[in-house]
């Protein structure tokens, strides 16, 4: 074990592990962040806590964490290269160990263009491949980036994201590869609709050994109507929404698409725990966080493992 | 080359309307090349102006002068007998090419009359794109001649971010996704395993980061 | 009050509009002679610089005739000086000179009514304009046209 972490204890112990997210209010109301979490005790792994989340300012990741921690909850730390240079990442890390958040996820982040504050500088002082090593660096080497001894490392569990969906296709088992060789230690992916297309990525994870040296938690979304399911398709950049998805929900009855979308990404859930190398779900029920529980007690995952 | 774009109009003649006489120069450099500053926009700005000023009845002189490299002092040296004559500079070069006239004629107000840009080049006729961001260690050798930096929306070094499709960029369909490029070229060099290459953190002293940079040749620097 | 006349210069092509001008005259149609006609080897040779002088050194209009879309001799004259013709308009509106004191036509070597025509609505066009702006304030210096004109 390379560190305390739940979340780490139950992927070697090969159970499925279970995590979730819940996005900081764009303000400074605590209720509103333990609102969210509440509805996720007892059946995720770890809270995802997105850090300033489609470049839109939110209460930070950390001070969310840190009240999601205080309520008994295992957070996880998202963390952009967007919004901080290699100074504040760093800081930042060893702030939330102290905290005993000991999980976090790697990211570059979503361009400022798209949030509301397009004017800002991007920093990006480094990208997220870098990020991750760099964490492993203060974990393993107890070393900071820049080379210095570290009193006190910070013992994360590492994360990054990886989007199979994105072109070109046949690079992103080497973008992963990338971001194993930094010292990832799971992946959480970007939401599977194309299930098929997922799976073909998992055979190219798989013939390189990849799914040997890091975990893969499969992203799950459910689709609350038609309207998202062709937002998804057209809004969201490398978002791959195959036709046959918006027609089976467009389907039904507007009334009965809300439970359609159910449907569908307990199928996928279903479909994907036998595939050799998910060693979990990610479930981002976008402001949807009271289905979780459902999503998670429907699938079977229910109860959650204790350690 | 250096790109760089006229101002708009209306705040060129904001800028210049409580002088009388104008001096307003060019540069034959990389202003010319992308149609920006040249001896042609000189003489087209100038025309503007004027008439601009003849309608409201202001009376305003242009005199227009285009150096053979605004960046270099021995050129902007050529300004001498002029400079008195003018009651402020309005120049078409590239900031730095402002920077030298300014830094030459210390008690002379010199304004900008156009936008740098960035470090480009032609696409096709009229059309310019960034090249470079002079990051002083250049990695255009691991990235099959494309710049990761310049050219991808999040400088990644170890890109493609999730949101590249089609060959194009998230952030816009119009902007090529810089890590397709070097995909695409790696690819076509038969260098793919190349990509699998982490490129570490950069040391941004060689760029922006330890402040304005210099150059010292001591073979020539006098 | 006399009828204003204005100046209009008019940068005819030699492959089509000039040789419409030469027709037109042949023809006895009557066209003003407001319009001072220059000769260009192609309209791709004019560029916005000689609009912008035409009309700084007096002119009240001008205008550039070339050939029909696709039939211009070298290739793509004309749709270049289209092109320019639009950026002049563009930057005469900011200047406050107004762009439709310039415009492009297009014509054959053998419309010569049609470069009649296109001569005579255009100088109507420019004598209900008015004056070039710039002319009246080069000519009345110190005052700004809106108090005196
Ligand atoms: S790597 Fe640096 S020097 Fe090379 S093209 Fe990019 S910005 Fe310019
Ligand atoms: S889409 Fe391509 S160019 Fe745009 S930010 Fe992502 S990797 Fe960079």
């Amino acid at each position: 074990m390379k560190t305390e972490s739940t979340l780490e204890k139950i992927l070697v112990s090969g159970q499925l592990a279970v995590t979730s997210e819940c996005g900081p209010p764009r303000g400074a109301l605590p209720e509103k962040v333990k609102e969210k979490a509440e509805m996720l005790r007892g059946c995720v792994d770890a809270v995802n806590v997105t850090d300033n989340q489609t470049a839109m300012v939110r209460m930070s990741s950390l001070s969310a964490c840190i009240l999601i921690k205080q309520m008994g909850l295992n957070p996880l730390l998202q963390m952009v290269t967007r919004d901080r240079n290699r100074l504040a990442m760093q800081s930042e890390i060893l702030g939330a160990y102290s905290h005993g958040i000991d999980n976090m996820l790697c990211l570059s982040g979503d361009h400022p263009r798209f949030g509301d504050h397009p004017a800002a500088a991007a920093v990006h002082d480094i990208d997220s491949v870098q990020a991750v090593d760099m964490v492993r660096q203060m974990r393993d080497e107890g070393l900071f980036q820049g080379g210095q001894k570290i009193d006190g490392p910070p013992k994360m569990f590492i994360g990054a994201a990886a989007n199979p969906f994105a072109d070109p296709f046949e690079l992103r088992v080497a973008r992963l590869a990338k971001k194993v060789k930094a010292g990832v230690d799971f992946i959480q992916t970007q939401c599977i609709y194309n299930v098929d297309k997922f799976e073909k990525w998992m055979e190219g994870v798989r013939d390189r050994g990849l799914d040997e040296k890091v975990y893969i938690l499969a992203g799950i979304t459910p689709m609350k109507s038609a309207g998202m399911a062709k937002y998804m398709k057209n809004k969201v950049p490398g978002m791959d929404v195959p036709d046959e998805v918006v027609k089976r929900i467009a389907g039904v009855a507007k009334e009965n698409q809300a439970e359609e979308g159910m449907k569908m990404c307990l199928e996928t859930i279903e479909r994907l725990r036998n595939v050799k190398g998910v060693a979990g779900f990610h479930i981002m029920a976008i402001e949807w966080e009271h289905k979780v529980r459902e999503i998670v007690e429907r699938a079977g995952l229910l109860p959650r493992p204790v350690f | 080359m250096i790109t760089a774009e006229r101002k708009p109009i209306e705040d060129l003649i904001n800028s210049v309307s409580s002088y009388r006489r104008i001096l307003l120069l060019g540069c034959n450099e990389c202003v010319t090349v992308c149609s920006a500053g040249g001896r042609k926009e000189v003489a087209l700005l100038s025309s503007a102006l004027q008439m601009h000023f003849m309608k409201e009845g202001h009376p305003f002189e242009i005199k227009e002068i285009t150096l053979e490299r605004q960046c270099d002092p021995e050129y902007v040296e050529e300004l001498v007998p002029y400079i008195d004559q003018a009651d402020a500079v309005l120049s078409m070069a590239c900031g730095c090419g402002v920077q030298e006239v300014a830094r030459r004629f210390k008690e002379k107000m010199v304004l900008p009359a156009v936008n740098t840009k960035f470090m480009g080049a032609s696409e096709r006729q009229g059309v310019w794109a960034e090249r470079c961001a002079g990051c002083g260690d250049c990695v255009l050798g691991s990235t099959g001649g494309v710049c990761p930096i310049a050219r991808c929306s999040k400088q990644l070094l170890n890109g493609p971010c999730g949101g590249s499709g089609k060959g194009k960029c998230e952030v816009d369909s119009d902007i090529d996704c810089a890590w397709q490029l070097i995909w695409d070229r790696l690819k076509a060099l038969g260098m793919t395993e190349k990509y699998e290459e982490n490129i570490p953190a950069k040391d941004w002293r060689t760029g922006r980061g330890a402040g304005p940079r210099k150059i010292v040749r001591e073979d020539l620097a006098s | 009050m006399e009828e204003f006349q204005p100046v209009i210069v008019a940068f005819c092509c030699h492959y089509c509009a000039y040789t419409a001008a030469d027709m037109a005259g042949s023809k006895r149609l009557h066209y003003p002679a407001n319009v001072k006609i220059i000769r260009v080897p192609c309209t791709g040779k004019v560029s916005a610089l000689h609009m912008m002088e035409a009309l700084r050194k007096g002119a009240d209009g001008v205008y550039v005739a070339g050939c029909l879309e696709g039939d211009c001799h070298f290739r793509t004259g004309n749709t270049r000086a289209t092109k320019r013709v639009a950026y002049v308009k563009k930057l005469l509106d900011e200047i406050g000179i107004g762009g439709e004191r310039v415009e492009m036509y297009a014509m054959s070597a053998g419309m010569g009514e049609v470069f009649a025509r296109t001569a005579s609505e255009f100088t109507e066009k420019i004598r209900r304009l008015g004056p070039n702006p710039a002319r009246v304030g080069r000519d009345n210096p110190g005052c700004a046209t809106a108090a005196c004109s």
